[in-house]
């Protein structure tokens, strides 16, 4: 939970709290496991009634966010999200909204964001190519330039919210460099095929081009100078998923704190063993950590601050995989029965899992942390 | 949050952020930045502390300069004007910090001197003894020293066997206490000791301000791993000590030694606000400084070796996390959302990750931390790894620390101790020191 906020953050904080208990609980979303979409479109839609589409985007735009850091107040809502492993594009939508928002063209931004802001439409950022370490040097995809128009072949693959999207941002590498293009759903020669996911709710899909057509106006900024923008846009997932995970370890170590009070052995609280409560110390300095790294990060990323991108990689390698670590101890400090389907814990595992090797491993990012510091020059 | 939060406002509870009566933090950031830019000398490139910071010479250089920075008005910058401080906020010593840690600063007097004994005094002090020594310590004149452990134990420090009997005007000391780090040199110390044996162990102690260089008090240094001498033992033959020196009520010491552990949690962490600047662990994103992994690396060339990158990059990380931990942590505490004790976790976080980047420090260099023609970065972070356990000693241990956490910050059952209940001098306890002087 974040500690220091004001009155507003803390009444947007809780207004979410309350509509996720009451609309989104884990009943809820082990009932979605089902669905095709993993969430239910009027609910999302009632979330953007509450702000969470629209934080990343200016007012002037139809957007517009509480404390004037957007990405501030957004980490609210993701880590309530985490909290209860809710179901809904929120990252995709996000960082869409908000590329679109910062180099998009007028007429991009008023064909995509009115939906995108409304909770009616929904887009994907297609970025990953299923080896790669998620960076714009792991892009092969090319689309090459015919007249005026980018012809694209290849695959991108882990599209979170693929399977819904209406557009797609495509990070393509062009002869000029690195491009962000707007690609709509329906583009001939598009094909979205839907990925098994290990959480329940959160879909993924692979995307498959085959000559898609789009013109050159369909570059979201500068054709070629897509680079720092794809940082940029990567930060902020991160962020957001951080901040989400952090919330659903905070939901599990309360759990399993009380648990521990709760439950006996040898005639006393599974909480009055020293080597249980060392342990349960250690959980709590991590997930502290993982909180202040988050806080940190989000702070970076929201100012464009010179350590952004390593304080980003940071909080992604060190939230990515002591999140794992401490949902997988409590599962072992909840005994059998912590390694049931009936038990909730695992959904939080799978969305801890989830969170932690996409948008970059924690390796990945840990290579990206060397490589800021420059270890090769004498 | 299932947490209390600290009950009442103490002396040395500052506000974060100023006060309508404070002078703007801006302005206060531009009269710092003037004066240090005028007055004071920058450090050399790459250097974070004076030279030779634990020599006498250093010492007494760091003294000259809390005098000279007294005499400007930027000595205290969080202690209350009354006692020779500048009465300001967080916010205000957070800007100072980050103009003033380019120059010469006597950091020396951060631990214990100005983040816990100071504080401590601020909180449980009589007015006399706040007047005699706050000022006088600002000014560089006083160094302070904890004589909290004993040679028959220091985390049982409720345990302890020194001795202050009350004749007349005066309490009279006998006892010994160890591993006080630079007492040789200091001028003070708070004292715990023992006042009542008839009660259970926590009721009979006090705790007394005690002049270090007196007749009757013996010094001893003792060697450390890394060869540092700073480590002493004390030996007290029945010194007289005037009763106005008691420093909190008699037999109510372990109030005033909790409240001085909960200042040395968050002064080891760097969560303190009372140092002559803050410990802010952002450097090296100003691309002023180095990180010893990096440096070591570049000494051996494994720029370019996968393994190499990911370890560095992992001891990177854990230094980003560890301030942004106490900053969380501290920030918590003083808006009331966690409970005071929960500086145990900043204490463990510095702790650990000296010992994880101790660990990756060893791993990076290989064969280059055993032997050297010329010393370097791989040898002096060898001497670090040696050591590396001092951090989870000082001030607590990692174990009393966990203890803390998981019972007064998480709620669990408190371990189980037979000495309880009973009155001290009815129950079982050291009588080997764990050194023989
Ligand atoms: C660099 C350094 C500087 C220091 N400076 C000072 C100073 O200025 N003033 C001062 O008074 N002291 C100082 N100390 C002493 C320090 O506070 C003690 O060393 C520390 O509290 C441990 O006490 P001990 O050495 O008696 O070990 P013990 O208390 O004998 O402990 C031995 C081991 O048992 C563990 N242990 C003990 N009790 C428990 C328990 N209940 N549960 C689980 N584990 C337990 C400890 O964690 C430790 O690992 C310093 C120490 C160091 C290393």
């Amino acid at each position: 939970m974040e500690l220091q906020l004001s009155e507003d953050q803390e009444f947007f904080r809780d207004t979410t709290r309350k509509f996720l208990d009451a609309e989104a609980p884990l009943t809820k979303v082990r009932a979605l496991e089902a669905s095709d979409d993993g969430f239910e479109r009027d609910w999302w839609r009632r979330g953007a009634e509450l702000g969470w589409t629209s934080m990343l985007v200016p007012e002037d735009l139809g957007g517009g966010s509480l404390s004037g850091a957007g990405l501030l107040d957004l980490v609210l809502v993701a880590e309530e999200m985490g909290r209860l492993v809710a179901p809904g594009p929120l990252v995709p939508v996000s960082v869409v909204a908000s590329a679109i928002a910062a180099g998009g063209n007028a007429e991009q931004q008023k064909a995509v964001l009115p939906g995108l802001l409304a909770g009616a439409t929904f887009a994907a950022w297609a970025l990953d190519e299923g080896r790669g370490p998620w960076s714009g040097a792991g892009v092969t995809l090319t689309a090459e330039q015919r007249g005026s128009d980018f012809i694209l072949n290849g695959t991108k693959s882990t599209v979170e919210a693929g399977n819904v999207a209406d557009h797609f941002l495509v990070t393509v590498r062009t002869g000029a460099g690195l491009t962000n293009l707007l690609v709509p759903a329906g583009a001939p020669g598009l094909t979205v095929v839907p990925m098994k996911s290990l959480d329940l709710v959160r879909r993924f899909s692979r995307v498959d081009f085959s000559d898609v057509t789009v013109p050159s106006s369909a570059s979201v900024g500068e054709i070629g100078g897509a680079g720092g923008e794809v940082d940029r846009l990567l930060q902020t997932a991160v962020v957001l998923q951080c901040h989400e995970t952090n919330g659903a370890v905070d939901h599990v170590f309360a759990m399993t704190t009380e648990y521990a009070g709760d439950r006996y052995s040898f005639g006393r609280p599974l909480s009055s063993y020293q080597a249980l409560k060392h342990r349960f110390a250690d959980l709590k300095l991590w997930l502290e950590g993982s909180h202040g790294i988050a806080t940190h990060a989000a702070r970076a990323v929201q100012q464009r601050a010179a350590n952004a991108a390593e304080l980003s990689s940071a909080a992604k390698s060190y939230v990515g995989e002591n999140s794992t670590d401490i949902i997988q101890d409590c599962i072992q400090l909840h005994g059998g029965i912590g390694v049931t389907w009936e038990h909730d814990l695992h959904l939080f595992l799978r969305r801890a899992t989830v969170n932690r090797v996409t948008y970059g491993t924690p390796a990945d990012h840990r290579e990206r942390i060397a490589t800021l510091l420059s270890l090769e020059e004498g | 949050m299932a947490n209390t939060p600290t009950a009442s406002r103490m002396p040395s509870d500052i506000p974060a952020q100023p006060t309508p009566e404070m002078e703007d933090v801006d302005a206060f950031r531009e009269r710092a930045r003037a004066w240090l830019a005028a007055r004071m000398k920058p450090l050399p490139p790459g250097e974070w502390e004076i030279p030779n910071r634990d020599t006498d010479e250093g010492v007494q250089h760091a003294r000259d300069l809390m005098a000279k920075l007294f005499d400007a008005g930027f000595s205290g910058i969080c202690f209350p004007k009354e006692y020779g401080g500048q009465g300001l906020s967080v916010a205000h010593m957070r800007a100072w910090s980050e103009e003033a840690q380019r120059y010469e600063m006597p950091t020396k007097f951060n631990i214990p001197t100005l983040t816990i004994l100071l504080p401590t005094l601020l909180d449980y002090g009589t007015e006399a003894q706040k007047q005699e020594h706050i000022p006088k310590t600002l000014r560089g004149e006083e160094m302070w020293v904890q004589f909290l452990s004993e040679p028959t134990g220091g985390s049982d420090l409720a345990g302890a066997l020194t001795k202050a009997t009350r004749d007349g005007d005066v309490y009279v000391l006998s006892g010994s206490k160890i591993w006080s780090s630079g007492a040789y040199r200091a001028d003070y110390a708070l004292c715990l000791c023992r006042t009542n044996w008839d009660v259970q162990k926590h009721r009979g102690l006090s705790v007394l301000l005690v002049k270090i260089h007196q007749p009757g008090i013996q010094v001893e240094q003792i060697r450390q791993i890394n060869g540092s001498m700073e480590f002493c033992q004390e030996f007290f033959d029945d010194v007289p000590i005037p009763a106005d020196q008691l420093v909190g009520e008699e037999d109510d010491g372990w109030t005033v030694v909790s409240r001085l552990l909960q200042h040395e949690r968050s002064a080891v962490g760097n969560g303190s606000a009372f140092g002559v600047i803050m410990q802010l662990g952002a450097r090296r994103t100003r691309g002023e400084t180095t990180d010893p992994l990096v440096d070591i690396t570049k000494q051996l060339g494994l720029g370019a070796d996968p393994t190499t990158r990911q370890l560095v990059a992992e001891g990177r990380v854990l230094s980003l996390v560890q301030p942004a931990l106490v900053d969380r942590v501290g920030t918590g505490i003083r808006a009331g959302k966690l409970p005071g004790p929960s500086s145990a976790l900043m204490k463990l976080a510095n702790a650990t990750t000296g010992i994880a980047r101790a660990e990756l420090a060893v791993k990076i260099a290989g064969s280059a931390a055993a032997a050297w023609v010329e010393p370097g970065p791989a040898s002096q972070q060898a001497g670090v790894f040696l050591s590396r356990q001092t951090a989870a000693l000082a001030g607590g241990s990692n174990e009393i620390q966990r203890n803390i956490i998981s019972e007064r910050v998480l709620g669990m059952p408190r371990e189980f101790a037979p000495d309880k209940d009973a009155a001290f001098k009815d129950v079982k306890r050291n009588t080997i020191p764990t050194r023989k002087p």
